[in-house]
């Protein structure tokens, strides 16, 4: 395996007129396309190099990645609001990360496969999931609300990178099978000091699986910075440790986030094994509403990283490209509205969850110990509705 | 000098140490070379049978073959089933358990994989999301801890918590316990963990034939299945014709009786009848109670062996009804004894057999310590010594 692996670095490399290494290896700059005040950059602030270019993607799909980011955008902030009035215990924002999440579900096909953390709320609503049936984890109902296989997403849980192995299993059933599935799959910059990080690069790599990881380095794990994590030149550098490929790219430059993964998604699915993407942005929020921000990081910190809002940026840049019309931008903020109203009136809803399902799905036949005890909270109920 | 099965394979630097010559030892040792001889030496292709109904004559088969042709059946029947671990592939695993199957069935049906337990447990929960049913092997009891997180978060909890949307149809293999002088984590019995997580199951087969059975059902199973198999059983023998079993296993899954009813819902067998108390143990502990009650019965005293067979579910039906014949009962297991399975079944069993009871339950198991080296290790396990001492203690009257 391993040295069918190398060979398509090699032919991956030589495609390209670079070295295997200068193909693995970031390279020497952030990929930004736009700059953070909406204009476009020249070719060499870019950080385009050989192998490493990033042609700007079509206007229409500027324009619909742009319409989702100001859904996601709308999502984040109405699920941060429902959590103050109380309609729900927790939500883990991406606000300011919207980009990364808007890209994560662009770049892939009809057929292929998205693993999420559970801030990639918007990420999976983006990729087709019912709003409410997404927000039904943090509304307390049930554990996930919605079903994976239907959407091709992966369920939003707690547990720090084990989705990756998740992702890396999904992409090695699609490839016995002869399928040409991408799998993207999402961690956090924290999430890249846990043993599955290492070991699902390594086993996709290893079988050269065309999955995308995909890191939202945002700079802080709750409240412990990234120089606390690795000091590794960069997280994507880990990439040749692995033998695969690895890029940074401006994590609130949308139309970077767009090439970078659209090529990527190309690359795998053609063969060129899996691939390591390092988007920079910044968690504009507390971790949950459960956390204080104030007690590890400074507000001048947070204000430098509001001035880079990836959905201001995008609309300067479309604005000014003369693909953005009032009429658009009138319309998108209706969707996006309308979106939030559906969430209000969803999470608002009263919900009783039936206690019987408690036992329902443990296992594929409730086992007689189950039934026992489903039997003896039916009766525990009946006598309470007596009372 | 080598003397431990593991020494033989070789896989971890920790394992290649030098056990003590003990006779006991040195009879697992030979089990395990001859194992190594049969399957050729590591790393050579073997000869296959012709097809997967090659006929295997009636006569004695090792428990670890049995388990090898179970394997082999299951990837037969259905292409959704592969088998992937360390070692597990040109190998045959460090027990030999898929001998023969990455050259019979191909290297995507029978993998080896990367040196990481997580990362096997992992990915077997993408291959089951995407319509698979992996059988993954962990080589050994202890071994298996790095890959507890997926097993316990994820393999556990998928099914629940997405609506049975995403079943889990992951057969786990462990060899486990002790009783073959292995080194230090090679021993563990650590079934109570798996025991206590809601969402798997856990079975363990004592005979040739429940090998076969019980893990063919195993892997039919839409359930995850933490298949614990007792090491120091894997070269025992027994006259079994796996032509039988395959066409018992066949005919019965379609009905839904036999193996696969007792993995979906508990099924113990009475693997000895007896009339004056009962004996309930499993795995690597019920050949123990069956010497147990061999030699009781040359004092005069009957005793009843209930093979558990399925941890998880728990056949509370059949235990009782033993128990309430024979009025006393006695739990074998070589687990440490502090919230074990074996106290569980203790409690299960007072609760529902109390006014047959004619004595206390009483539970015979390892020590509350780390398993022991080789040259101790046969203090820590339930001997039948033990076990008559307990039954001496079950207040007869006489």
């Amino acid at each position: 395996m391993s040295d069918d692996v190398r060979t398509d670095i090699a032919e991956a490399a030589r495609s390209f007129g670079i070295t295997p290494e200068d193909y693995m290896l970031p390279a020497r700059h952030l990929i930004r396309i736009v700059d953070q005040d909406g204009t476009v950059l020249s070719t060499e602030e870019q950080g385009a190099e050989p192998g490493h270019d990033y042609p700007v993607p079509a206007d229409e799909d500027l324009l619909e990645a742009y319409r989702r980011l100001v859904a996601g955008r709308r999502i984040n902030d109405q699920n941060s609001a429902l959590v103050r009035q109380g309609r729900m215990a927790v939500y883990p924002s991406s606000h300011g990360q919207e980009a990364c999440q808007v890209a994560a579900a662009a770049c892939l096909g009809e057929g292929d496969w998205l693993f999420p953390t559970y801030r990639d709320t918007v990420a999976v609503i983006s990729r087709g999931v019912d709003p409410v049936e997404a927000m039904t984890i943090f509304r307390g109902d049930w554990h996930g609300g919605f079903d994976p296989r239907q959407h091709k997403v992966g369920i939003q849980s707690t547990p720090l990178t084990t989705q990756l192995l998740h992702a890396v299993g999904v992409a090695h059933a699609a490839r016995l099978r002869g399928e040409d599935t991408v799998v993207v799959a999402m961690c956090g910059d924290g999430a890249t000091s846990e043993g599955d990080f290492h070991e699902a690069l390594n086993f996709a790599a290893v079988f050269h699986l065309p999955v995308i990881f995909f890191v939202q380095n945002n700079q802080y794990a709750i409240s412990v910075p990234l120089a606390r994590q690795t000091v590794a030149p960069s997280l994507a550098h880990k990439a040749v440790g692995y033998g695969m490929a690895g890029e940074r790219v401006d994590g609130n430059d949308l139309v970077a986030l767009l090439a970078v993964l659209e090529r990527g998604v190309r690359l795998v699915r053609g063969g060129a094994g899996p691939l390591l993407v390092e988007a920079h942005t910044y968690r504009i929020q507390a971790h949950t509403n459960a956390d204080d921000a104030t007690r590890y990081r400074e507000d001048a910190e947070v204000q430098e990283w509001l001035a880079k809002d990836p959905v201001k940026r995008m609309r300067t840049y479309l604005t000014d490209r003369g693909l953005l019309t009032e009429e658009l931008q009138s319309r998108y903020e209706q969707e996006a509205e309308d979106i939030a109203s559906a969430l209000r009136e969803g999470m608002n809803r009263e919900s009783t969850p039936d206690p019987q399902d408690l036992f329902a799905h443990v296992y594929s036949v409730p086992t007689p110990q189950l039934a026992e005890q489903s039997a003896m909270l039916a009766e525990e109920l009946s006598r309470e509705e007596a009372s | 000098m080598s003397t431990t099965q593991n020494t033989d394979a070789g896989p971890r630097p920790g394992s290649a140490q030098t056990g003590p010559d003990t006779g006991e030892i040195t009879v697992a040792v030979d089990a395990a070379r001859e194992s190594t001889t049969r399957a050729g030496g590591a790393g050579v292709p073997q000869p296959r049978p012709e097809s997967p109904a090659a006929p295997v004559p009636a006569g004695p088969v090792t428990m670890a073959k049995a388990l090898n042709a179970a394997l082999a059946d299951a990837l037969s029947a259905d292409a959704g089933v592969v088998v992937f671990g360390e070692d597990v592939g040109t190998l045959g695993g460090v027990f030999r358990i898929t001998d023969g199957l990455a050259a019979r069935f191909g290297t995507d049906r029978c993998f080896d994989t990367p040196l990481a337990e997580s990362g096997i447990a992992g990915m077997s929960v993408g291959m089951a999301i995407n319509g698979m049913r992996p059988v993954i092997e962990m080589q050994f009891d202890a071994f298996a801890y790095p890959a507890f997180e997926q097993i316990a978060s994820h393999i556990a909890k998928m099914s629940n918590r997405t609506r049975g949307a995403l079943p889990m149809p992951i057969v786990i293999r462990i060899p486990y316990a002790g009783g073959i002088g292995g080194v230090e984590h090679h021993c563990d019995s650590s079934e109570a963990y798996y025991a206590h997580t809601p969402g798997l199951k856990v079975v363990t087969p004592a005979t040739v034939a429940d090998a076969y059975l019980l893990l063919r059902a195993a892997i039919d199973s839409d359930d995850p299945i933490v298949f614990m198999e007792p090491k120091k059983l894997y070269f025992s023998k027994d006259r079994v014709d796996l032509d039988a079993l395959r066409e018992q296993y066949e005919s019965g899954a379609a009905s839904g009786t036999g193996p696969r009813a007792a993995v979906e819902s508990g099924g113990a067998a009475i693997a000895r009848t007896g009339s004056d108390a009962t004996l309930i143990a499993y795995g690597p502990s019920v050949p123990t109670a069956l010497a147990a009650a061999a030699a009781a019965a040359e004092e005069g005293r009957s005793l009843e062996v209930v093979d558990v067979r399925t941890i998880v579910p728990f056949d509370d039906a059949t235990v009782s009804e033993s128990v309430r014949r024979t009025g006393r009962a006695i739990v074998i297991s070589e687990e440490s004894g502090f919230a074990s399975v074996a106290s569980e079944i203790a409690a299960r069993v007072q609760e529902r057999c109390f006014h047959s009871l004619a004595a206390p339950v009483l539970r015979v198991t390892g020590f509350d310590i780390p398993y022991p080296a080789p040259k101790l290790e046969h203090h820590f396990l339930p001997g039948v010594d033990r076990i008559l001492d307990a039954v001496d203690d079950l207040q007869w009257e006489d």
